[in-house]
């Protein structure tokens, strides 16, 4: 790992202050993408602006249908809040099977985000949810928010508060894991609610997205079997020595019905 | 570079280290704790697994000032008087170590599984939540023993 200059601040303005001032800062979370890449020397930014003394941005808020989690909260908080599990049950559930033990007592829901793996879980959710992603400046809408592979909306010196998620009638995750990192090959995060099926699809393509076919499939016949009838198209797959694009293909059908039984 | 105090092993430690001196490096090299070990060194076997502030984390997967002003427990600060720790002694009775490379990372992520799921852990639990930790001797089974035995020893 490259050296770098390491600050840890208090404040919301600090942190921003501070990146406006880096000549090519970032900001950490829980770091546990941040750091590896760093090791692997894929990003070697001079300045690491540490958000992890902030104490506002930790915690978990529910108001009448509304679930809001602060952007440092770790996927073992998420896990085990009862307050979540029983708001949006598989919201705990797929914090509670992102990597391993240690990696979610450290690893936050703003830094999974803000990072946008393409294998990352929370893409899933935050489109499939509908969240809303509140920052410093704004609120961006969960499916606006993912711009592309590792690209979000956000501005450089712009900074995650909380997400903020509705209930659903009924919402399940189902994700096919690589054995060894626990990333999703394909996640597929199915949501029914008032306004009909949403469908958020994560490790398949690029960049976490909603799955328009499979809403439209599963809006006129809310069953596994209505899933059978609508094609993938392979040439945006992703295709890696886990998988190829045929079979992400194919597990995204597989994931999909899958979560649409859980729901059910 | 970064001044860090923190309490290891219930002392009051502090060092001057590189912006980039992981908590791990910190450990070994400043303190001279090397039961805590670096395998992976890309946060997936979990040989480097120590206690920040009662939690379990991979210690090669943060820096040594994010750990400024915690609480960290690693392997050292187990045995008392001499004693093993009976989640250390449950790995010994068990045959829970072959080369014993992860072992120290595997009792701190056991401890963690109990704190969080009681002394009547059940396998499949175990088996689950070791997940982040890798043994290239055993083949798993004698550590799962160990560790559901140290689980109920600790509660005894």
């Amino acid at each position: 790992m490259y050296n770098f200059s390491y600050q840890k601040v208090s404040s919301i303005a600090d942190a921003v202050e501070a990146m406006q001032k880096a000549e090519d800062g970032k900001f950490v979370a829980g770091g546990q993408t941040m750091l590896p890449t760093m090791k692997h020397r894929l990003a070697s930014p001079s300045d690491i602006i540490d958000l992890g003394g902030i104490d506002e941005l930790s915690g978990i808020n529910v108001d009448g249908d509304t679930v809001t989690i602060g952007a440092m909260t770790n996927h073992a908080a998420v896990a085990a809040s009862s307050d979540v599990q029983s708001a949006i049950p598989a919201l705990a559930k797929l914090a509670g099977n992102i990597g391993d033990p240690a990696v979610r007592n450290r690893g936050t829901i703003g830094g999974s985000i803000a990072n946008n793996d393409p294998a990352a879980d929370y893409p899933a959710a935050v489109i499939a949810l509908g969240a809303t992603v509140n920052t410093n400046k704004r609120q961006i809408a969960g499916d606006e928010f993912f711009t592309g592979m590792f690209e979000t909306a956000l501005e450089e010196d712009e900074v995650i508060t909380s997400v903020s998620f509705s209930k659903a009638d009924a919402a399940a995750y189902m994700k096919f894991e690589n054995p060894a990192s626990r990333y999703a090959i394909v996640g597929v995060f199915v949501v029914k609610s008032g306004d009909g099926v949403k469908v958020g699809v994560t490790g398949a393509t690029p960049c976490a997205h909603r799955g328009m076919r499979l809403e439209e499939a599963l809006n006129g016949n809310f069953s596994a079997d209505a899933v059978d009838g609508v094609e993938i198209p392979v040439e945006k797959m992703n295709a890696d020595i886990h998988a190829s694009a045929e079979y992400r293909a194919h597990l995204v059908k597989v994931m999909t019905k899958r979560a649409v039984e859980a729901c059910s | 570079m970064q001044t860090v105090s923190m309490n290891v092993n219930g002392k009051s430690v502090s060092g001057e280290v590189e912006d980039r001196t992981l908590l791990v490096e910190f450990l070994r090299e400043n303190l001279r704790l090397t039961g805590t070990h670096v395998g992976c060194d890309t946060s997936q076997c979990g040989a480097c697994v120590v206690h920040v502030d009662g939690v379990s984390v991979k210690s090669c997967t943060m820096l040594a000032a994010q750990a400024d002003g915690s609480d960290v427990t690693t392997i050292e600060g187990l045995a008392s008087n001499g004693d093993l720790h009976p989640m250390q002694q449950a790995f010994k009775d068990n045959h829970g170590l072959q080369c014993g490379f992860c072992t120290p990372g595997m009792v701190m992520s056991a401890l963690d599984i109990v704190n969080r799921n009681g002394n009547n852990v059940d396998e499949a639990t175990v088996r689950k939540e070791l997940e982040g930790n890798i043994c290239r001797c055993t083949g798993y089974h004698n550590i799962v023993k160990a560790v559901q035995a140290g689980a109920k020893n600790m509660g005894a």
